[in-house]
């Protein structure tokens, strides 16, 4: 079946500036990078961070500088994002790793915050307001990213290189451990596994790419605004990953999609479409507990067996 | 003269003012099957939680092999050949019986943090774990999702994942718990079996098997070593009668 996920994504993801707007499937990309990064941290060692705007807002924050007061490109502003969440991500792992369950969550909430607090109080971070008016620029010299259809395909590529970074984590040594740690943490203590230091490079790799996702998203909306980094999106991403179906590879795209799509048909009625997409979560995870994509796994493999 | 492989002096725990083990000396000889028993609530796996430091010791010392690990790390201790078994099941339930033995296996390849790599570099491991599921008879069962299994054969899983590590030093809690008389059998010869090339410390409460398989016994009551010393000597002993005496231990053993 994943193949048939994968012929969908590369079609539909090359497809879709004609099939709607090119700055609706960037912002999806982008959320769905976010995601995807996410579910690597629960789905995958079943670490539910609660902090994860820190990685995407703080990269969107620190890539928006470089550009615009350091003159940076758009790649090397993005690859310093990225950078700066990681390693923030090592910080926080190390601080969070040990806790297990809510006081994770907790911990990571409260880290997340003080970047939320640094973002409103330092001095180049635009305070209320944000930072504003991020050049696109040109890519390697050649490519105007202001043309849509050009930066389209640039963050196209950029969320497929983050998509399979974590295709092939999963299907790496390292995932196997993962998954073993997953399953029995004791057990795998007992065969000699450092699971902390597994736990922490997860980690530290999932807030990479939920900076690669912030610091994309910086570049493309022009912006980096406070929404970034505040613990709503923290809240969004863990909804995005559960509707779609956390622990499977094309879930989260799926819930990226679904929610960025509500919060767009829905957008001219203002604060209710927070309500609205709060009584479609309850339904759906009422309905799918393991999210669509897990819903449709085993459907189909009930139907085979 | 002994040689001791494992080496430990004075130790206890205390848990918020109870004394679950107190001022414990165990010698475990090389090459030796060690039986642990006593009445539930003994202390009997927290001594193997003790020697394995998933728990830290309130006093006392250990010394494997040469070398004092009253404070290394659990990984330090797997990694220097020292590999516990746990008293519930101790598989990876929802990963195939092979790739339970894989992930064991892994270990000693040294390229578990290299998240780039395909997982194909890992099917280097296959033909010995093959090899390890045919030696504790569950070679037909390699694709099987490890939580299908019957309990007798998740035990047996546990011990081949064990054996991937080919550890020094095994410590089996209670590896025959809640098993038909025909999976006691097949798993005490396979112990027997194991046992030519290391040394074995287990708890058990099955006294048939502790009879057939162990060449020491240590007691352990209420936190304290109550006898020690080879079966016909201990199972003699009065204080160990009476400790039996009015157990549950002694219907089922
Ligand atoms: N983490 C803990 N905190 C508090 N008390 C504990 C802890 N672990 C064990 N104990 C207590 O220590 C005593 C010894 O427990 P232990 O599990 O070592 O016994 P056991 O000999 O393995 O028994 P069984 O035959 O039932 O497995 C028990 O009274 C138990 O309640
Ligand atoms: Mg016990």
């Amino acid at each position: 079946m994943n193949k048939v996920f994968w012929v969908l994504l590369i079609v539909l993801g090359l497809a879709a500036p004609w099939l709607t707007y090119p700055v609706f499937a960037m912002k999806l990309l982008c959320f769905a990078l976010f995601a995807c990064a996410f579910n690597l941290l629960l789905g995958y060692v079943g670490l539910l961070s609660f902090g994860h705007a820190a990685f995407f807002g703080g990269a969107a924050y620190i890539t928006g500088h470089v550009i615009t007061a350091w003159g940076f490109g758009p790649l090397p502003g993005i690859l310093t994002g990225t950078l700066f969440a990681m390693m923030l991500g090592a910080i926080f792992g190390a601080l969070a790793i040990r806790r297990q369950g809510i006081y994770f969550a907790m911990i990571t909430l409260a880290l997340a915050q003080i970047i939320f607090f640094l973002a409103l109080k330092l001095p180049f971070t635009g305070g209320e307001n944000g930072l504003q008016g991020i050049p696109r620029g040109t890519l390697l010299g050649v490519f105007d990213l202001n043309e849509p259809i050009t930066m389209y395909y640039f963050v196209f590529a950029v969320f497929m290189v983050g998509f399979l970074i974590i295709y092939r984590t999963i299907h790496s040594p390292f995932g196997q451990i993962l998954t073993a740690i997953r399953e029995n943490e004791p057990r795998a203590r007992s065969l000699g596994y450092n699971v902390e230091r597994f736990k922490l490079i997860a980690f530290t790799l999932s807030a990479t790419l939920a900076g690669t996702a912030g610091a994309t998203k910086a570049v493309i909306f022009q912006f980096a605004s406070l929404t970034d980094v505040h613990w709503q999106m923290s809240g969004e991403v863990v909804l995005m990953t559960l509707l779609g179906g956390m622990g499977t590879l094309f879930g989260p795209i799926a819930g990226a999609a679904a929610v960025i799509t509500l919060q767009d048909e829905l957008a001219s009625f203002g604060s209710w479409v927070q309500v609205a997409i709060g009584g479609i979560f309850v339904v759906c995870v009422l309905l799918f507990r393991r999210g669509f994509v897990g819903e449709l796994a085993r459907l189909v493999k009930a139907k085979s067996s | 003269m002994t040689d001791a492989i494992l080496q430990a002096r004075g130790l206890s725990k205390t848990f918020a003012g109870f004394s679950a083990v107190s001022n414990i000396d165990l010698d475990v000889e090389r090459g030796s099957i060690h039986a642990l028993i006593g009445p539930n609530g003994a202390g009997k796996t927290t001594v193997f939680n003790l020697l394995t430091r998933f728990i830290t010791p309130s006093a006392g010392s250990i010394v494997y092999d040469g070398t004092d690990i009253t404070r290394a790390k659990p990984t330090d201790i797997a990694n220097r050949g020292m590999v516990r078994s746990f008293q519930i099941s101790a598989i990876f339930p929802h990963l195939s019986v092979l790739d339970n033995v894989r992930v064991a296996l892994q270990r000693h390849l040294g390229l578990s943090y290299h998240f780039w790599r395909s997982n194909k570099v890992l099917d280097s491991t296959n033909e010995r774990a093959m090899a390890l599921l045919k030696e504790v008879g569950l070679a037909e069962f390699a694709g099987t999702t490890a939580v299908e299994l019957a309990y007798g054969r998740k035990r047996a899983l546990e011990i081949a994942t064990t054996l991937a590590l080919d550890p020094k030093l095994m410590l089996l809690d209670e590896p025959t718990q809640g098993m038909s008389a025909e999976d006691v059998g097949k798993v005490t010869a396979l112990i027997r079996q194991v046992a030519a090339d290391r040394t074995i410390l287990m708890v058990e409460h099955n006294l048939k098997v502790v009879s057939t398989l162990a060449d020491k016994i240590t007691v352990l009551n209420r936190g304290e070593i109550l006898a020690e010393g080879p079966y016909a000597q201990v199972s003699k002993d009065p204080a160990v009668m009476e400790a039996y005496m009015g157990s549950a231990e002694v219907a089922h053993g």
